[in-house]
């Protein structure tokens, strides 16, 4: 799997979503400037990491969505390329037109820090092809704006297709308002396109993938990824 | 030629900032404050002094990225 990891200032998780990428796939991501105005030949898969591109200025993600090299991701992905955002890029795929809706601030107001349960609702994307459906996972969280928002149809859409991969949960797999941490529209964690080759979600799988990190619930995604694309070869 | 560029949640969008600070106000006994929705305000230079080009230039600036319009909504003045 050859992947290719999108740089812009102020970008935070870069390396450590490179460690997870390099253990699932064992092979080293490339790392794309944001200026640059081409992916490396061969890309399988573009990563958009977390972190706080400008500083976050504007609104998130709203000024690395207008970068030079996203012209090339939405190509790219219009050209049916494996496209996976975490955190900031979730909320960056959401500014640059390729996920609908947007990430507003958490519903009260805090940013939150800690691991949150998900419940993987189907198994069969090459997003949450190493996980079960309705399997629970835990993984870490770090965001002040990860509150899912869209208008009604747009949301009717994302159920009726299927399209909602991760949702916040309690540890047992229940979604409902008390598990629901950023008052994200119904606990959604994370969204596909409507091909279902772009992914965008708000925890952080690339921070649970080693044993030293104490969980290792995040590999599943990874390696499902690793799995599609050697299938798809 | 200046311009100001204000961008506000639309309506139904739930604002939990203007929320925070409407309740803020209150706690302050600021009386009379029904409620609060928070925005944004761009002052912006223009740099020709055709009033139409302006308009077209700054609508284009708040579509392409001052404001979501997703959620958002803007309104522009210009100021010669």
């Amino acid at each position: 799997m050859k992947s290719a990891i999108l740089v812009f200032p102020g970008i935070n998780r870069e390396r450590d979503m490179a460690r997870a990428l390099q253990l699932a796939s064992g092979s080293e991501p490339a790392m794309v400037w944001h200026a640059d105005t081409e992916l490396p030949k061969g890309t399988d898969l573009v990563v958009v990491p977390g972190g706080f591109s400008y500083g976050d200025y504007l609104r998130c993600g709203a000024i690395a969505a207008r970068a030079p090299v996203m012209d090339a991701v939405r190509k790219f992905a219009g050209d049916g390329g494996l496209v996976l955002g975490v955190c900031n890029g979730f909320q960056i795929l959401c500014e640059s037109g390729l996920l609908p809706g947007v990430l507003m601030r958490n519903a009260r107001l805090k940013f939150i820090c800690h691991d949150v349960h998900l419940r993987v609702e189907r198994s069969d994307t090459p997003f949450t092809r190493g996980y079960n459906a309705g399997q629970v996972i835990r993984v870490p969280v770090a965001h002040g704006e990860g509150n899912y928002e869209a208008d009604e149809e747009t949301l009717q859409r994302l159920e009726g297709d299927g399209r909602v991969l991760y949702r916040y949960c309690s540890a047992s797999g229940e979604v409902s308002d008390a598990h629901n941490i950023n008052g994200a529209a119904a606990s959604i964690a994370g969204i596909v396109s409507e091909r279902g080759n772009v992914l965008g979600m708000m925890p952080h799988p690339e921070n649970h993938v080693e044993a030293i990190m104490g969980c290792t619930d995040g590999r599943g995604l990874f390696a499902g990824l690793v799995e599609h694309l050697a299938k798809a070869a | 030629m200046k311009a100001r560029v204000t961008v506000t949640l639309k309506t139904g969008i739930l604002d939990p900032q203007g929320k925070a600070i409407e309740g803020a106000l209150k706690s302050l006994g600021v009386a009379g404050i029904a409620s609060v929705r928070q925005g944004k305000v761009f002052d912006i230079e223009l740099a020709g002094a055709d009033p139409a080009q302006a308009e077209a230039a700054l609508k284009d600036a708040a579509d392409k990225l001052l404001a979501n319009t997703v959620i958002e909504n803007y309104n522009i003045e210009v100021r010669s």
